[in-house]
């Protein structure tokens, strides 16, 4: 089943509101995924910051003495905040790259969650209010997130399973359903240099579209070549830097609804999941055509 | 209705259920204690928010208003009471209907009306995909346009449409009746567009009074209905299922 959800907001003063309003959204669909969670919020962008969200299993022994240990080796003031299991490297975009591969030297087990000028990624094994409350979720703002609540099918309950799956600076995606050619899709894009984490099929899709954008296509054009790229069943919400899009495959058996009004436009796989967003009774609500791109961009 | 006139001071006045107050459990389970020639017969369902599951499996011929949009299965099995959703409806609104009639004033998502043995769904926006699927006896009439795949496997009763219908309607359809008023973008497997000869004229005529629909004539729809080449197995045939 799974559930997914994503808010794009128009209104700057909604902002603040941004881990709030998509926590409440996601913890609404508890009961369609209660394996694990995740979100994905974009911050506001900062001039000379880029940053990389890490995560731990065992966070006392990984975090302690990193900040001081990754200044040094990169050469650059580096921050750390930590947030339960995972922690926020803050650094200058140019030493972002050389950041991540030193922090995988100096601490070999650390997963990378994802990385970019604006995006922040949590997940964890659990239901979905658990996990917004490790990471204080709620208080986040930001200008557009997504969200998952996940139960599992194609690949093994773990952190590293969970959704949002980001294989691209600012970019993520979440998924409900599950694809049957993943296996060829990533073997082609293993060829082209993408590395992979996970055996999950959501992992390939995410790769395959930053792949796409990676040779030039827009979120549009990209989220169109899953269309004839993917087989299987899928509904996928995307997050890039100032971006947010949703594709349905041609059957389109998995749920989704839209709101849009002026303040912003949201997702969800259910109707539940926007009942109590700002100016819903008025809002435009539609369920997205199957085979069909919707994107915005900021 | 507003709000000010909810109470419960004559016998007449509806039953009211906030769901924001009360849970899902206790409104079925009221209405599923509703017995025989209960004065009881107007009812009344505030906040369902999408809630999954509203009004099914009711078996007394009560009037149910739900004010706001239900999430999956609203008004399922349903048998004999009258439910009218004031919003839009979720996956497989008025799954297995038996009798009765749904009314959905706004859309309804996929799979609506799904193996419903009699009955009448009225659904005065859109329908997605799916709708009618394996149809058993139930009428449907949409005021809007239908997705893919409706009325798949459709063994019977009528699927009416004043609007459009997606790809591959009627795929596998046993004797269903489909009338389409406006364009189809594909028929599916052994499904064809059939003469509508005058008692199809009188049946629609029947149908859309019922469903209340004015200021449209039956001559304006066409039918679809059963080639009735996949009946049984035929090794010529054998691309098609």
């Amino acid at each position: 089943m799974c559930g997914i959800v994503g808010l794009f907001l128009k209104d700057k003063a909604l902002e603040p509101q941004l881990g709030a309003m998509l926590s409440q959204m996601l913890i609404s669909l508890s009961d369609r995924g209660p394996d694990s969670a995740g979100i994905a919020i974009y911050g506001a962008p900062s001039k000379n910051e880029a940053k990389i969200t890490i995560q731990s299993a065992k966070p006392d022994r990984d975090f302690r003495g990193l900040e001081a240990e990754l200044a040094k080796a990169i050469g650059t003031p580096v921050t750390i905040a930590v947030k339960s299991t995972h922690a926020v490297v803050r650094t200058t975009p140019a030493k972002i790259d050389e950041a991540r591969e030193t922090i995988q030297a100096l601490r070999p087990d650390i997963r990378i969650m994802g990385a970019g000028d604006v995006v922040e990624i949590y997940k964890e094994v659990g239901l979905p209010e658990a996990v917004v409350d490790r990471f204080d979720v709620r208080k986040m703002t930001g200008t557009h997130g997504i969200g998952h609540t996940r139960m599992a099918t194609e690949s093994a309950v773990t952190t590293m399973g969970a959704h949002p799956f980001s294989t691209g600076a600012d970019q993520c995606l979440v998924h409900n359903g599950s694809l049957s050619n993943h296996n060829n899709v990533r073997r082609e894009l293993i060829r082209e240099g993408m590395k992979f984490e996970t055996e999950n099929d959501t992992e390939v899709a995410a790769a395959y579209l930053s792949s796409q954008m990676a040779h030039g296509k827009n979120l549009g054009e990209a989220l169109e070549g899953t269309l004839s790229d993917l087989d299987g069943f899928f509904t996928f919400v995307v997050g890039t830097k100032n971006g947010f899009g949703v594709v349905r495959d041609p059957i389109a058996c998995k749920p989704a609804v839209m709101a849009e009004t002026d303040q912003y436009v949201a997702f969800g796989s259910e109707y539940r999941a926007l009942t109590k967003l700002p100016g819903i009774d008025n809002a435009r609500v539609w369920e997205p055509e199957p085979a069909t791109v919707y994107f915005w961009e900021h | 209705m507003p709000a000010t006139t909810l109470s419960k001071t004559a016998a007449h006045d509806p039953r009211v259920f906030d769901l924001d107050q009360l849970s899902l459990r206790e409104l079925n389970q009221a209405l599923h204690n509703l017995a025989p020639g209960s004065n009881e017969t107007a009812w009344e369902v505030l906040n369902p928010k999408g809630s999954h599951s509203v009004a099914v499996g009711v078996d007394q011929p009560v009037a149910i208003d739900v004010r706001g949009s239900v999430g999956y299965y609203c008004g399922g099995m349903n048998s004999g009471s009258t439910i009218t959703v004031h919003g839009s409806a979720g996956p497989g609104v008025g799954e297995n209907m038996m009798s009765g009639s749904i009314t959905i004033k706004g859309d309804a998502s996929q799979y609506a009306g799904a193996t419903g043995k009699g009955g009448l769904l009225v659904i005065e926006g859109n329908a997605s995909s799916r709708c009618g699927i394996s149809m058993k006896g139930i009428d449907i009439v949409v005021h809007g346009n239908i997705g893919h795949m409706s009325a798949f496997m459709a063994q019977s009763g009528n699927l009416v449409v004043l609007g459009d219908a997606g790809d591959a309607l009627g795929d596998s359809i046993y004797e269903a009746r489909l009338f389409v008023r406006g364009k189809v973008d594909s028929l599916g497997a052994d499904c064809i567009a059939k003469e509508m000869r005058p008692e199809h004229l009188e049946l629609l005529q029947g149908l859309l009074d019922r469903a209340g629909v004015t200021g449209v004539k039956p001559a304006e729809f066409k039918r679809y209905g059963s080639a009735r080449t996949l009946y049984n197995f035929n090794i010529d045939n054998a691309d098609a299922y």
